[in-house]
């Protein structure tokens, strides 16, 4: 729909001889919301420093409309970056930060007051002008920072876990208002963050990396519905992975059974990987099911019960609205479309199960908020 | 509870402000007022301070001219030794100790074995064939001096404050369009300023009160008002009056890093003087 603005070709990162970025090849639109989503260490503040001009690659292109920039000091490029943690200079109040980059840039006066005044206005900061920056919130240093960078009008914003540090009602209002301003403004924006809802929620497209790779670029439908390895399968929402072994086109075989299934295109009889979502399990009589299991822990979640169910061994994550107490039996089905194929991966085996549930879980839900170098 | 805990582990540092700082304030409050010989009270000792002021604002110029040149040396070298790796910037920060751990009186005199006029620079000069240059006994080797010795004291200020300044500071300026010289007028070096003041007058105050600086570079008629008081303690015998001068240079050194203080503007850091 857009024109393409910028383009990673070959991107490669190395600090000290480690690799940190293994050859991204990367397009982002003009206008578009994309996000760079993974783990701690993945590579995606780094490469947004790229883009940024912060670091320079150790080898690979960082091409700005149709110009490699690779070179280009950051003060010349047609970028703003909102920091983690937002680095507000404290020796200036809010009004004095947000007008920074006009002043540098020597606008006039009149223009200066305006723009930064119609600033405040849209990260509703309006009459804070002159307070000190020590003497905002987490949430208002959040919108000064985004205001400075936006108040210059750039093509792009970079945004480096802007919402990290906020707390969870905060992040979601602010997930909205940047979302809001993205659509109003028309600006480009390129978002680091590790918060897979946050991302599946903002963006337009999605990226998935983990050790300095990308394991998938897509939209956020796309991404969640058509993972394409166990890494985002697990990463992005909850996934139970098993082995299994496609029979041929629209047949799988896994926990002795074949089912039918919407993927095609597999050698015959390869080694799969299966993923099957907690919400699209069907819970049944036991003496309807495909498949009957045991229940061994229920977790009220409010919306729904997260429930563990054991097949043979092998334990999944089922999310129902009804209760099914600890130690009854049920039977599942699985219709076609709720079962998703993978080829098999580096990541096979790693994830998707849930046999020690509790643990993992909490990993995946607390919101580390760590800090990527 | 907590609050007399406290009271009870600042006991030590009270009694001895009382001791060694407070009554011997008063005792030279006392003696400034009181008459050498008769020991009565007397104003004269006060009204005789106007003899000295020549040597105050000597004192008072050659320490700010010695306080701007260290910053002007220790400024750049401070940012350099904060931009260095850690095991560089500790090796760094020990070498602009060393001199420091060498006596005072001795890297004095170094100066004066160098400059003199029939010392190693002057020597140096005539093997040449050029002549013999005036070093010593001047204004100019009194302020080397006071540079040469106070400069550690300006340069340690100045890199604690400088290596604590966050580097995003740093690229968000950067970001947004400042040149790396813009950068540093506009956010390092307002950043800066809390070390600047402290080094200023961490130079300052002690340049102003030096004797033995002036008497071993300078010439005899460019007395500094340290030199002075000293003479009244040691040879003049009149300690009443030196109790004066130093009561009027201490009121003179507040004033003086006061106006330091107020250049900075940002009243709270203002206040790490000393």
């Amino acid at each position: 729909m857009s024109k393409e603005l910028i383009r990673l070709r070959d991107l490669t990162m190395e600090f000290d001889g480690e690799r940190i970025l293994d050859a991204i090849n990367l397009y982002i639109n003009d206008h578009e919301f994309l996000t760079l989503l993974g783990p701690s260490g993945c590579g995606k503040t780094t490469t947004l420093r790229i883009i940024g001009g912060f670091l320079t690659p150790t080898a690979g292109t960082v091409t700005f409309d149709g110009k490699v920039i690779n070179d280009v000091p950051p003060y010349q490029r047609q970028i703003n970056t909102v920091f983690q943690r937002y680095a507000l200079f404290p020796h200036l109040n809010v009004f004095d930060n947000i007008a920074f980059g006009l002043r540098v840039a020597k606008l006039p006066k009149d223009e200066i007051n305006e723009r930064v005044n119609k600033m405040l206005e849209i990260v509703s900061l309006k009459g804070y002008g002159h307070r000190s920056i020590s003497a905002l919130s987490g949430g208002q240093q959040q919108r000064v920072a985004i205001a400075r960078a936006l108040v210059n009008q750039p093509k792009v914003l970079l945004l480096d876990e802007p919402l990290g540090a906020l707390d969870l009602r905060l992040r979601k209002d602010m997930q909205n208002e940047l979302k809001r301003i993205q659509q109003a403004m028309g600006i480009t924006f390129i978002y680091v963050t590790h918060d897979q809802e946050e991302a599946l929620s903002m963006s337009d497209t999605v990226v998935v990396m983990d050790k300095g790779r990308i394991q998938q670029i897509g939209k956020p439908e796309d991404i969640y519905n058509e993972p394409k390895n166990a890494f985002v399968a697990d990463f992005i929402g909850e996934s139970n992975i098993l082995d299994g072994v496609m029979l041929s086109d629209f047949k799988v075989k896994f926990f002795g059974r074949t089912f039918t299934c919407v993927d095609k295109g597999f050698e015959p009889n390869e080694p799969v990987d299966v993923v099957i979502r907690p919400e699209d399990i069907d819970i049944v009589a036991p003496e309807e099911g495909h498949l009957v299991g045991t229940v061994t822990s229920v977790t009220f979640k409010g919306l729904n019960y997260d429930i563990i169910v054991e097949f043979k061994g092998f334990k999944w994550l089922i999310q129902t609205t009804d209760f099914h107490g600890v130690g009854s039996t049920i039977g599942i089905r699985l219709n076609p479309e709720d079962i998703h194929i993978m080829h098999k991966s580096e990541y096979s085996g790693m994830f998707g199960d849930y046999s020690s549930y509790s643990a993992e879980y909490d990993e995946l839900t607390e919101d580390a908020g760590d800090e990527e170098e | 509870m907590k609050k007399n805990n406290s009271l009870l582990l600042s006991a030590p540092y009270i009694l001895f402000m009382i001791v060694f700082t407070l009554i011997p304030l008063g005792v030279v409050g006392y003696y400034a007022l009181t008459d050498v010989d008769t020991g009565r009270f007397t104003w004269e000792n006060v009204q005789n301070l106007v003899l000295y002021l020549p040597a105050f604002w000597r004192s008072i110029l050659y320490s700010l001219i010695s306080s701007l040149i260290c910053l002007l040396i220790g400024y750049p070298v401070a940012y350099f030794i904060a931009h260095r790796g850690p095991v560089m910037q500790k090796f760094l920060y020990m070498l602009v100790m060393l001199p420091m751990c060498m006596s005072f009186l001795l890297r004095t005199l170094a100066w004066v074995g160098l400059l003199q006029d029939t010392g190693i620079i002057n020597n140096l000069l005539d093997s040449i064939g050029l002549a013999r240059l005036p070093l010593i006994r001047t204004p100019a080797a009194v302020i080397l001096g006071m540079v040469y010795n106070y400069l550690p004291y300006m340069i340690l200020p100045l890199y604690a404050i400088i290596v604590k300044i966050d580097n995003r500071l740093i690229e968000a300026a950067e970001d947004l369009g400042c040149t790396p010289a813009q950068t540093f007028v506009k956010v390092v070096l307002p950043l800066s300023m809390p070390g600047i003041l402290s080094g200023m007058t961490m130079v300052f105050v002690p340049a102003v009160s030096t004797f033995y600086i002036s008497q071993k570079l300078g010439s005899t008629d460019v007395v500094l008002i340290g030199d002075i008081i000293e003479r009244f303690f040691k040879q003049g015998n009149n300690a009443n009056m030196g109790a004066a001068l130093s009561l009027l240079l201490m009121i003179l050194v507040f004033v003086c890093t006061g106006i330091i203080n107020r250049f900075g503007g940002t009243d709270e850091e203002g206040a790490v003087i000393v």
